[in-house]
Order: C-alpha cells, then sequence, then structure tokens
C-alpha cells in the first residue's frame, strides 16, 4: 500500500488548494480594504456555480453542451454574477454601515449570507435540493506517475486559479487602481486626501473578489458536480481559515494559506477521513494561538 | 291447518333470529392497510395502497379468502409517528380487522408494532428496513413480521454477487461513517466478502457532507481492488464514481438500493457506467410471478409498479395466503402460519428467519449506457 504522503495525495491536494484560493483571495482582498470579514463571500461562490449552471442551459442549444467554448461563457456568467452581487451587496448593505461600528457590518454579512442562501432555495427553479451540474469538460485521468493520475479537471482547476492570481498580481502591481487599492488598505483617510476615491476603490475590491470566488464555483461545480444553496459554507469557511493562516489582508498571504490547507486536508483525510473535516480548525486555532498575524501577515492586525 | 301456520311462522321468525344473531363471524374478513398518503412520501404511500388494493381484488376474483370476500380499509398515517399510532389502534378497535398490512416508513411502524403485539393483530410491514421493526431490546415482535430485506443483507448480498459473478478476489469499499444504513451495509459487504476467501484491500470511511473523496479514493486505487463497494445514497455515489475515474479506476462498482434513482445517471454520468446495485426487484426480471404482476398493475393503474407497490403486493399477498393456510382470522392462528410462509412472490421466493425477516433473493441492477438494466437474482 505504501505510505500516505505520495505524488497523487499530494497532486489532489493541490486541487484542493486552487479552489480554495480563489475563495481565499476576495476574503483577504475585502479585509484588506475595508476591514470587514465579509462571511457571504462564501455564497458568492455558490452563486457563480448557479450562473455556470445557468449558462448551460442558456447556451446548450447554440454550443451543443460541452467544449471548450462552453466552458469560457460559463467562467464569463459565473465571474459576472458573482461579481455583480458582489458589488450589489457592497452598496446595499455594507456601505451605509461604513462608518458604523464593525460589529454591525460583521452581523450584517452573516444575515446577508443567510438571506442569499435561504432566498436562493426558496426560487422555485434552484430550490433546496441537489441539482446535477452538467459535464461541461469531460474529466480524464493522465498519467503522471508510476502510481499517480491527474485529471484534466485537476490541471483547469490549477491552471484557471494561476492564470486569475497572476492577473491580479500584475494589477494590484502594475495598474493605478493596484496603487490606489494598496493606498486604501494602507489608510482610508489618507488616500482620500490624495485624491483617491475610497468608494470606488471599494466597490472594484468586491468585484474582484466576487468574480474570483465565482469562478471557484464553477471549478468546483466541474469538479464536484452536485450543487445546492448552501455549497458555499464549508468551502467558504475554510478559504477564510486560509485567509488567516496566510495573514488576512495579504494577498500571496491567502494563495500560501490556501495551498497549505488542500494539502493538510488531503493528508489528514488519508490518514483518518474524520480527522480532515477537522484539521481546517484545528489549523485556525493554533494559528490564532501561535502566530495570530498568519504566516506572511504585516503588523498583528485586529482579529474577528 | 291454523296450527301448521303458525308453526311455519315461528320458524320462520326463529331461522330469522337465528340469522340475525347467530353466527358472530362477519360475513367478510376485513383487513388493515397502512401507508403515508399524504406528507413527505406521499408517493410511497399511494404505490402501497395501490399494490394492497391489486392484491385484494385478486383474492376477491377468486373467491376471497376462507369462503369470505375480503374487504381492505386503509389508513393515511401522513408519514408520522403519532399519527400512525392512532391509525393501528382506529383500524383494531374500530374497524375490527383482523391483521394489518403497514407501513412505509420505519418510525410509523416502529410505533405501530407495539400496538399490534399487545391486541395480538399479525402485521406485515411491506418496507421498513429497519431491524428494530419486529426485533427489538433483544426480544422478538410475536405478531411483526415485514416483507422487505433489512440493510446488512444487502451487503451480504453485494459481496456475493462482486466475488461468484464478477469474480473479484481483492475488494475495497468506502462508506459514510455518519449513516447507519451506509455502514451496515459495508461492514456485511466486507465480512462476506473475508468469509468467502476474498480480501478486503481498504475500507474507508468519509465524513456526511463531504463532497471531495480523493484522499481515500487515492488509497483505494493504489490498493488495487478488483472492484470498489459503495454503500452510499445516489448523489455521493455519483461524486465517488466520478472521482474514482478520475484517477484511474475502470473497474467494476458496487451497491446498495441507495443508488436506485435517476439522478445517479444524470449526476455521475460515464462514471457510473459498470456499476452494479442490489435491489428489491427489478420489473425487466423475466420470471413469470414479475411479469404477469407488471402486466396486471400497468393495465390498472396506467404506470410500471416501483419497489414499494410491488413489495406491498407481496405483503398483501402473503398476509391472506397466511390466513388460508390457517383455516382462521384468530390473531394467533394467522402468526403461527405466517412464520411457516414459503411464499412465490414477486420479489423472489419468501420465508421468514427467527426474527421475522424474508430470506429471499435480491435482484442485481446493471448501469449499461445511462439505463438501468436487470442483471441477475442472487439468493442469500
Amino acid at each position: 500500500m505504501g505510505s500516505i504522503f505520495n505524488l497523487q495525495q499530494v497532486v489532489n491536494g493541490l486541487q484542493l488548494g486552487s479552489i480554495y484560493a480563489l475563495i481565499a483571495l476576495g476574503y483577504t482582498m475585502v479585509y484588506g480594504i475595508v476591514r470587514l470579514i465579509n462571511f457571504a463571500h462564501g455564497d458568492f461562490f455558490m452563486i457563480g456555480a448557479y450562473a455556470a449552471y445557468g449558462a448551460f442551459f442558456l447556451f446548450n442549444a447554440v454550443l451543443g453542451g460541452s467544449g471548450l467554448p462552453m466552458a469560457g461563457i460559463a467562467l464569463v456568467l459565473a465571474m459576472a454574477a458573482s461579481g455583480g452581487v458582489a458589488l450589489l451587496t457592497n452598496r446595499l448593505a455594507y456601505k451605509p454601515l461604513r462608518y458604523k461600528p464593525k460589529l454591525s457590518s460583521l452581523i450584517t454579512a452573516i444575515g446577508v449570507s443567510m438571506l442569499i442562501e435561504y432566498l436562493f432555495s426558496a426560487i422555485p427553479f434552484i430550490g433546496p435540493s441537489f441539482r446535477a451540474f452538467p459535464d461541461i469538460l469531460p474529466s480524464r485521468p493522465i498519467q503522471i506517475g508510476p502510481n499517480a493520475t491527474i485529471s484534466t479537471h485537476a490541471l483547469i482547476d490549477i491552471g484557471v486559479a494561476a492564470v486569475l492570481m497572476i492577473g491580479l498580481t500584475v494589477l494590484v502591481r502594475h495598474t493605478a487602481l493596484g496603487k490606489a487599492m494598496r493606498a486604501v488598505s494602507q489608510d482610508k483617510d489618507a488616500a482620500k486626501l490624495m485624491g483617491i476615491d475610497v468608494e470606488k476603490v471599494i466597490a472594484w475590491t468586491f468585484l474582484i473578489g466576487g468574480s474570483f470566488a465565482g469562478a471557484a464555483g464553477l471549478l468546483a461545480g466541474m469538479t464536484y458536480p452536485r450543487i445546492f444553496p448552501f455549497m458555499g459554507i464549508l468551502p467558504g469557511l475554510k478559504a477564510f481559515i486560509a485567509a488567516v493562516l496566510g495573514g488576512i489582508g495579504n494577498i500571496p498571504g491567502a494563495v500560501l494559506g490556501a495551498y497549505i490547507m488542500g494539502v493538510a486536508e488531503t493528508f489528514a483525510t488519508a490518514y483518518n477521513s474524520l480527522l480532515g473535516e477537522g484539521i481546517a480548525f484545528a489549523i485556525l486555532i493554533v494559528v490564532l494561538l501561535v502566530r495570530p498575524r498568519g504566516i506572511l501577515g504585516e503588523k498583528s492586525a485586529d482579529k474577528i | 291447518m291454523k296450527r301448521t301456520l303458525s308453526i311455519v311462522a315461528l320458524a320462520m321468525l326463529v331461522a330469522l333470529a337465528l340469522v340475525s344473531c347467530a353466527p358472530k363471524g362477519p360475513a367478510e374478513i376485513i383487513i388493515g392497510g397502512v401507508g403515508p398518503v399524504s406528507g413527505e412520501a406521499a408517493t410511497f404511500g399511494k404505490s402501497t395502497q395501490e399494490g394492497c388494493e391489486l392484491a385484494v381484488e385478486e383474492w376477491n376474483a377468486k373467491g376471497g379468502v376462507l369462503g369470505q370476500q375480503i374487504k381492505l380499509v386503509y389508513e393515511d398515517d401522513k408519514g408520522d409517528a403519532a399519527e400512525g399510532a392512532a391509525v393501528w389502534t382506529k383500524l383494531i378497535q374500530q374497524d375490527k380487522v383482523v391483521a394489518i398490512v403497514g407501513t412505509v416508513m420505519s418510525k410509523v411502524s416502529l410505533a405501530g408494532a407495539p400496538i399490534s403485539e399487545q391486541y395480538g393483530v399479525p402485521m406485515i410491514s411491506p418496507t421498513s428496513t429497519n431491524p428494530a421493526v419486529t426485533f427489538a431490546d433483544g426480544k422478538l415482535r410475536e405478531f411483526v413480521f415485514r416483507a422487505c430485506f433489512i440493510d446488512p443483507f444487502q451487503g451480504t448480498v453485494g459481496a456475493k454477487f462482486a466475488f461468484d459473478d464478477l469474480g473479484a478476489r481483492k475488494a475495497a469499499a468506502i462508506f459514510d461513517v455518519g449513516n447507519d444504513y451506509t455502514k451496515g451495509l459495508s461492514e456485511f459487504f466486507r465480512d462476506t466478502f473475508i468469509a468467502l476467501g476474498g480480501e478486503i484491500v481498504a475500507f474507508e470511511a468519509h465524513a456526511t457532507g463531504a463532497t471531495d473523496f480523493k484522499a481515500q479514493l487515492t488509497k483505494i486505487v493504489q490498493a488495487k481492488p478488483d472492484v470498489v463497494y459503495i454503500s452510499d445514497y445516489y448523489n455521493d455515489v455519483a461524486l465517488i464514481a466520478k472521482q474514482l475515474r478520475e484517477l484511474g479506476f475502470t473497474g467494476p462498482l458496487v451497491g446498495g438500493d441507495g443508488w436506485d434513482s435517476p439522478d445517479l445517471v444524470k449526476l455521475g454520468g460515464e462514471a457510473v457506467e459498470n456499476g452494479f446495485f442490489t435491489n428489491h426487484y427489478s420489473k425487466d426480471d423475466t420470471r413469470p410471478e414479475v411479469q404477469d404482476f407488471v402486466k396486471k398493475y400497468t393495465a390498472k393503474f396506467g404506470a410500471a409498479p416501483d419497489a414499494l407497490a410491488t413489495l406491498a403486493y407481496d405483503a398483501m399477498n402473503i398476509m391472506l395466503d397466511a390466513i388460508s393456510r390457517a383455516g382462521s382470522t384468530e390473531g394467533v392462528k394467522i402468526r403461527d402460519a405466517l412464520k411457516a410462509t414459503d411464499f412465490a412472490a414477486v420479489s423472489g421466493r419468501t420465508m421468514f428467519d427467527e426474527q421475522h425477516n424474508p430470506v429471499k433473493a435480491a435482484a442485481i441492477i446493471e448501469i449499461k449506457g445511462g439505463q438501468q438494466v436487470y442483471r441477475t437474482t442472487v439468493a442469500p
């Protein structure tokens, strides 16, 4: 049987980590800019999965069901839908509370999360039960070692995550918007004095973070083809922990934390299936006790 | 002349009196039926009712039982235990039923069973799989029987099928650790497979609600099994099958009746091909009992019977057969006749074991080209 620590399990962990990473980025960006833990973020992920599901039925007749064009359209629609809802959530729920006590925003975030989940359950053509996600890009295994395969889905998951993360890094480092984002995250008031439209920067942050969660929703739908309105809760929580592990507010940290989480969860599950479900929360406790600012986190920020 | 007339009149009066009060037995035999006709499992209740009705109709056409016509009083338990207890009491005390066929859900049958036991009115549950319905707290319920096999039995049959028909010698199993049904199936699969001379190379649990099973499945695939036993419900089965295929496993998959849903193929697609599961019966079984029943049922109700209708039909037939063999409507005599049952039911030749569970064969269904295809029947 050999050891449980082998190449195949690393591949499994990286695939899982890619999905966590895309969700964790949104968490960490929003936290970095407005110091808000947006608990509705896991639901943006769910919305992405349903948008991709809807895209399939809208364009099925034109594009013949599966293949790259369909996957492309599903990706664009999933990102647009999740980004749009994130934008709307910011405008309607968080903006009015921007300068109110932080606890108000936090509780509102939990409320928004539940509202989205139950609203989706109540909509007749979505409904509370499982739906079968269409096989947009059929997966097949590719042998990469004597005892290891990588599926085309795993390649897509890791690839899409990598491309989006590189894109985000370029955006944050080399564009005017990125510069404004960094400024707002350092000092909101000073940024305002420098003529930066803080609200606009925050809106962009929600849009980008939400759309990343939407992309993760599509990838998760393809990889685990069973979607339902509450599918975002657990991945959302785990991605949040990944962001804390990497240092919340820190973009490379979120990615690093997510991959550590994915691999740790896979190994723990291989060791004992129930340990795997708990490992994320054990990591959270250890991080908060030992290094509250996370692996790459800058100066200790107050955490909730 | 006047005297003869009065004697005749007297005789007639006496005869009248005899007819009206004497033979205490009713002109018809009343059987109770129970199912959740409304509530969350409404289709189950309706199927059960139809199965019962068809069986009673056929017996009546043949002259009833013990020379009397059969009357079915069918009650709705709404899938609720309290409602079930009320219905049981009503059937026994008010309608004076001699026996009860019901009900679908284990939790409701568990409410009815003690009442049947208390009044000595025999019952057969067509589809309650919880072992405690007939055998609770180490004690047999003397008057309670069931027409379906209990969960662990499917694991046994699955192992036999994997070993004998698929020729597997090394098997792996994965199950939901938070669900007694899937856990029980896998454990019985393991025990039987080992007893047959096979080897269990991996035995993996997963948490309830998990979507990523790759860590466990990697261990399974690397142990190189000939067959993987998946005792989960269809939506987990589909995810597990997909991830198994992605990890490069191409061998057969075997499972239990939790697979029986059209969503299995919708979710799993090609991954669930080369999959087999145990079920109570298949409408494509070529045995004459099955084909005859499917034809009659479809003609009467306009749709093919599901497993619930079939088991209700079987349960009613087994009960009426027992009454006819008992030669009496007395509870104790019917019970003794039930114990000695050997009946060619639609879902297979049925006898009862010492815990009043049926000993009968299971159908094996294969997923082929996205369809459920009858493969074979396996006796325990």
